[in-house]
């Protein structure tokens, strides 16, 4: 599998080869915690909220809300603790880059909580990585201890007044927890379910307390924005989506991995035919899902030839979203109807059951397909689905709902055929 | 340094939880304690608690649950709720071994059928069953964050990835 950088120098990426990239020592020997030492020399919190600003960061974890502005909601006269939560629970299919990034480079996350915790007045902080990442949190907790006995963690870090601590926290094997609001259900205790909004974490989170819910890849992010100016960050990518981006690539292309690329690389079909080695066995490209499968597919006449530009407006004006970043590929032997299949029993079984639409809805959806895929479907059954999605979103307490009912209305839209040909039974 | 202590008023107050509790030694208590120790709310640690039991005492049996409901002054309907919300606990046997192989998009079209029917074939179980010998189970499950690496299955905290047919041989073959 490829890790690296393409189009830009590395970043977020800068460290994953070096021999013991997990180790203090070499964080540290390559700028590690020089970002922490100049925030705490000479930036005020206001200071570090105005280059998060600056550096145009979006959040990574599927929103891309920006990073900045987020912080800037925290109430600063409120009395009540505040926490910095790190979301690890990447459970969206097709996406595998917090992994590799905590994996290589556990401090450079721990540098950019750090920071966030100084930004944000947050004594107390949490890594919630999901269940079946059990590595990467013994991973993690070898790197607390080590940032710790190194006066990184604790009271008076590096020998000024700021002082916090980071723990790990572990999920449990349940998608709707990488959700802001459930996941922090999921860390007082509590079965995963999502909150109502507002009031939003940065008010009322954790503990009813202020709460700042992050992405891995946000967090990591932090440390560079700090060292290089929020300014020279957000011009390594565009106007309105700085910095760089790690995707996850997998399924049919001769190199799977974890890019990073400029936000706004140019262009699509290059990345894809180029970059990641083109289609397995030399086949024909059919479909991407460029985000994760929360956003619509995308079928091959939308990529080739359209330059599309590798960021939030780009993938949108080609008709999808970057998502979580998690390119899933597929060539020409695909049945969409299948893929589609498979992705709304993800969402079935991964629907928290909370909310009438969602649970129903999800589990009526598979139900239809099975009946389908068993050789019985009927013309009207295409328009029987796009009825059901239509009662699921917009409908549903939280954005799970919605992500379950965009694939297939994509789908049907954009592979017809695939869904005609066990629809309508030929003579 | 210590957390910032929150008042939160408990739910309820611990009830009566019967006779069987399960008991752990010292270590295993130290562990707890350590967990308990990151949280202004015991209930927090319910999550790290349940897997620490289910390690201990196979899955989440009654004598472990009524354990957590003391421990954590919680009702034995709490833990009960919390626990079958979520994948990775057990609230039944489970075979020594757990392979939990990914069926997800990416791993499925990568191969995972044919893995599937490997496995499956060679331990002479379906899906959701254990061996006779409770050695082995296995389940299919959703995407586990190694799309790039596809096929793949987890057994216990384990990732094998990048799976061949040949290569499941080697590795059942030497599970012991
Ligand atoms: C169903 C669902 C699943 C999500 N899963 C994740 C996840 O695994 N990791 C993540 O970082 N964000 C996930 N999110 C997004 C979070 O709710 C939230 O927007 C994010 O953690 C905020 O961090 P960011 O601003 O750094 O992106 C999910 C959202 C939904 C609706
Ligand atoms: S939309 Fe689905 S996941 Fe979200 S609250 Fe409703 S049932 Fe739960
Ligand atoms: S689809 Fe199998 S690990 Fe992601």
């Amino acid at each position: 599998m490829f890790i690296g950088a393409i189009g830009c120098e590395p970043l977020q990426l800068a460290r994953v080869h070096l021999e013991n990239s997990r180790s203090l020592d070499v964080y540290r020997k390559n700028g590690g915690y020089e970002a922490i030492k100049k925030v705490l020399d000479s930036m005020s919190p206001d200071d570090v909220i105005n280059e998060l600003k600056k550096s145009a960061l979006r959040g990574r974890g599927g929103a891309g809300f920006p990073t900045g502005m987020k912080w800037s909601f925290v109430p600063k006269d409120s009395p009540k603790p505040k926490y910095v939560v790190c979301n690890a629970d990447e459970s969206e299919p097709g996406t595998f880059k917090d992994r590799y990034l905590m994996e290589r480079d556990p401090h450079m996350l721990i540098e950019g909580i750090l920071i966030a915790a100084y930004a944000l007045g947050a004594k107390t902080n949490y890594i919630y990585t999901r269940g079946e990442y059990r590595y990467l949190i013994d991973i993690m907790d070898v790197a607390l201890d080590e940032a710790r006995a190194a006066g990184l963690l604790g009271n008076k870090i590096l020998g000024t007044d700021f002082g916090c601590e980071i723990y790990t926290h572990t999920g449990a094997g349940a998608y709707i927890c990488g959700e802001e609001t459930a996941l922090l259900s999921s860390l007082e205790g509590m079965r995963g379910h999502p909150r109502m909004k507002p009031p939003f974490p940065a008010v009322s989170g954790l503990y009813a307390c202020p709460t700042v819910v992050n992405n891995v890849e946000t967090l990591t992010a932090v440390p560079d924005i700090i060292k290089m100016g929020g300014e020279a960050y957000q011009k390594l990518g565009t106007e309105k989506s700085g910095g760089t981006k790690v995707w996850s690539v997998s399924g049919h292309v001769n190199r799977p991995g974890v890019y990073e690329l400029p936000m706004g690389y140019d262009d699509m079909e290059k990345f894809i035919m180029e970059d990641c080695g083109g289609i397995l066995g030399g086949k024909q490209l059919k479909a991407v899902i460029p985000g994760g499968s929360s956003v619509y597919i995308m079928c091959a006449d939308q990529i080739i030839g359209k330059d599309v530009r590798m960021d939030y407006e780009g993938i949108v004006a080609a008709g999808s979203s970057v998502g979580s970043g998690g390119f899933i590929v597929m060539d020409e032997t695909v049945d969409v109807f299948e893929s589609t299949k498979n992705l709304t029993e993800f969402y079935k079984h991964e629907s928290c059951g909370w909310c009438t639409p969602c649970r129903e809805g999800t589990d009526w959806l598979v139900k239809v397909f099975k009946r389908i895929a068993a050789g019985n479907g009927r013309p009207e059954d295409a328009q029987l689905m796009l009825d059901l999605c239509d009662n699921i979103e917009g409908k549903s307490f939280c954005p799970l709902g919605d992500a379950a009912a965009w694939p297939i209305q994509s789908a049907i839209k954009r592979f017809p055929e695939d869904f005609r040909r066990h629809l309508v039974r030929e003579p | 340094m210590s957390t910032q202590p929150i008042q939160i008023q408990p739910l309820s107050q611990p009830v009566d939880i019967g006779d069987e509790v399960a008991s752990f030694s010292v270590d295993v208590e130290q562990e707890i304690d350590s967990h308990l120790a990151k949280y202004p709310v015991a209930r927090s640690a319910i999550l790290p608690l349940m897997f620490i039991v289910q390690r201990e005492r196979g899955y989440l049996d009654a004598p472990g649950v009524a354990y957590l409901a003391r421990r954590l002054r919680l009702r034995i309907t709490d833990i009960w709720e919390v626990a079958t919300f979520y994948s990775m606990l057990n609230t039944e046997p489970v075979g020594k071994y757990h392979i939990q192989i990914c069926k997800t998009l990416s791993c499925k079209i990568m191969g995972e059928p044919g893995i599937t029917d490997h496995v499956c074939k060679k331990l002479g179980i379906k899906p959701g069953e254990t061996t006779a010998d409770g050695k082995f189970t296995v389940s299919l499950v959703e995407c586990l964050g190694s799309c790039g690496t596809a096929p793949m299955f987890q057994i216990g905290f384990s990732y094998y990835e990048n799976l061949t047919t040949a290569k499941v041989d080697q590795i059942l073959d030497s599970l012991t």
